[in-house]
């Protein structure tokens, strides 16, 4: 049995002579959730269309669960649940009306429509909503209203193009524990510009700049280059750099500004309390360490701003 | 999926007060055609005395009734077909539909369908009427039938029409206005052309095919003329949303 739920290769989307997504590949492996990161205008959105047939690529393949997209569309549109950045709502329907219309033509058996909708109502936190007017609810609700009928057929392949936009901040926790929760049993992709809400809730990160892939890996992966093996040590009465240099594991020694200095040490390697025994034994003032943490921000841009150098 | 993407339509039209107006209205004109036309039957018959000049009672007042739907229905198709597609594009639902296990077909059928079976309530409306004098007078069926036949057939190739222009614009207005037009124009060719009876562009009238029908005729020809516009259109508008998956 196959546990690659997504399998994209080589897609490629091109509007005129402008590639919008250039070569992009990747698998995705069920009960994962993949972050997709990127700039406003990127090609996170094409990507996702083209992944739910929205859109055809000009050249590569899209499979789910092993079904191709080109050849064989709606059985593999209807292992899909997809959200698009607008969520596309018909404004003069109850909730309850719409999810039963999301949920007939997902083709859920008749018998268990109704019960589909209340689980989806209830997993959106929709459940007191279910004869109000799409029309008249919140941006937020409107936005759960999107995710309901993602998830109404419990696809294998949930596809979310920035599901937490306008929403309040507990409605966000909410559904961040949402997209966790799905991710127990489907895959699920996300698209957004949050940077921690990746961190949050991925195990798996793509970052996608002017339509290339440019990071493909583990969210560990991305942690791992943000914390760094690195520790910002305040001291009033510094030392000769070769007497911190001989503490063990550490390996470079950059002056920050005045009295601060990055330690660089072997990764692994944890000379920090070794530091602040030396520093309260030789009294050098010691008055701030701590691990010195690149922000996600910082590793996003380094990431979108590398690709161009070395090209 | 057919009839479920068609009773979403169905569901559309009938959430909002619109559907239900149009109907009314609809009903409200042909019943006033149908009440004149029987009112209308007893003086004119009263006058005509000689055999030649007396004509049935179903041809008199299904002719006053089926002789003003087409024109009446030219203004009301462009209102209803105008959302059909053009909505879901500036709502930006198309991509709900698509990315459902739906093939376009299935799409662009549903929605004409739907469309379709919303007239029909109209078009039924009209035959319950005109079956009525059944009650009091011995009606020619076939005759009446004929002329339900010939109207749906008209409608359907109005829907056809109507859903390829909505699938190819963002402005349910602008969609009404150009499906009015075009619609008016099929009607008008007739007339225009009316000195020249073998001109082929005259052939493309639809009431010129609808005539037949009104005479209780079926042919052929007719019933091929309306199959043929319709699938044209339809054809149209699946290749119409095709473009839209292909070139974004």
């Amino acid at each position: 049995m196959t546990t690659i739920t997504v399998e994209a290769s080589e897609l490629t989307r091109k509007y005129g002579g402008r590639a919008a997504v250039n070569d992009v590949s990747f698998t995705l492996n069920k009960g994962e959730v993949l972050g997709f990161l990127g700039p406003n205008g990127a090609g996170k959105s094409t990507t996702m269309k083209m992944l739910t047939g929205n859109l055809a690529p000009s050249n590569g393949s899209v499979k789910i669960c092993g079904i191709d997209m080109m050849e064989h569309p709606k059985d593999a549109k209807a292992l899909i649940g997809y959200l698009p950045e607008q969520p596309p709502l018909y404004r003069e329907l109850t909730v309850d009306e719409f999810l039963t219309i999301a949920a007939r033509l997902h083709r859920v058996s008749r018998q268990h429509i109704k019960k589909a909708v209340d689980i989806a109502k209830q997993r959106c936190g929709l459940t007191e909503m279910g004869k109000r007017l799409i029309e008249n609810l919140s941006k937020g609700y409107q936005q759960r209203v999107g995710i309901a009928q993602a998830i109404i057929h419990n696809p294998m392949v949930v596809i979310l193009d920035e599901p937490t936009v306008g929403l309040d901040p507990i409605q966000i926790r909410d559904i961040r524990a949402l997209i966790k929760e799905l991710g127990g049993e489907h895959s699920v992709i996300l698209s957004t510009h949050i940077l921690p809400e990746v961190e949050m809730v991925c195990d798996r990160v793509q970052i996608i700049h002017k339509g290339s892939l440019v990071f493909n890996g583990d969210i560990d992966v991305l942690k791992q280059q943000r914390h760094g093996n690195r520790l910002l040590l305040g001291l009033h009465h510094a030392p000769a750099h070769e007497t911190l240099l001989a503490i063990p594991g550490v390996e470079r020694i950059e002056a920050v500004d005045g009295k601060l200095l990055r330690i660089h040490h072997t990764p692994g390697a944890a000379p920090a309390e070794a530091l602040v025994q030396a520093a309260v034994n030789q009294n050098w003032g010691l008055f701030q360490i701590n691990p010195d943490q690149t922000s996600l921000e910082e590793v996003f841009v380094q990431l979108t701003f590398q690709e161009p150098a070395a090209a | 999926m057919i009839v479920n993407i068609a009773r979403k339509e169905l569901k559309g039209l009938f959430s909002s007060p619109m559907g239900w107006v149009v109907l009314a209205l609809l009903q409200f004109v042909f019943a006033t055609f149908f009440v004149m036309g029987v009112d209308q039957y007893f003086l004119t018959m009263s006058g005509s005395m000689r055999p030649d000049q007396r004509i049935g009672v179903t041809e008199f007042v299904g002719g006053n009734v089926f002789g003003i739907a087409p024109f009446i229905m030219l203004f009301a198709v462009p209102l209803l077909s105008m959302r059909l597609i053009s909505e879901e594009r500036r709502q930006q639902t198309l991509p709900f539909l698509f990315s459902a296990p739906l093939s376009l077909t299935e799409i662009v059928l549903g929605k004409f369908l739907g469309l379709l079976a919303f007239l029909s309530i109209s078009v039924a409306f009209i035959g319950a009427m005109v079956l009525s004098l059944n009650l009091w007078a011995d009606i020619d069926i076939g005759f009446a039938l004929s002329n339900l036949l010939g109207l749906w057939l008209l409608l359907a190739s109005y829907c056809a029409l109507g859903t390829y222009v909505s699938s190819t614009t963002q402005q349910p207005v602008v969609a009404a206005i150009i499906t009015f037009v075009v619609l008016l124009a099929l009607q008008l060719i007739e007339y225009f052309l009316a000195g020249d009876p073998s001109n082929t562009v005259a052939k493309l009238s639809l009431m010129r095919h609808m005539e037949p029908f009104s005479r209780g005729l079926l042919d052929t020809r007719d019933l091929a003329y309306f199959l043929l516009f319709i699938i044209t259109f339809l054809t149209l508008t699946i290749r119409r949303l095709d473009a839209d998956r292909l070139r974004g």
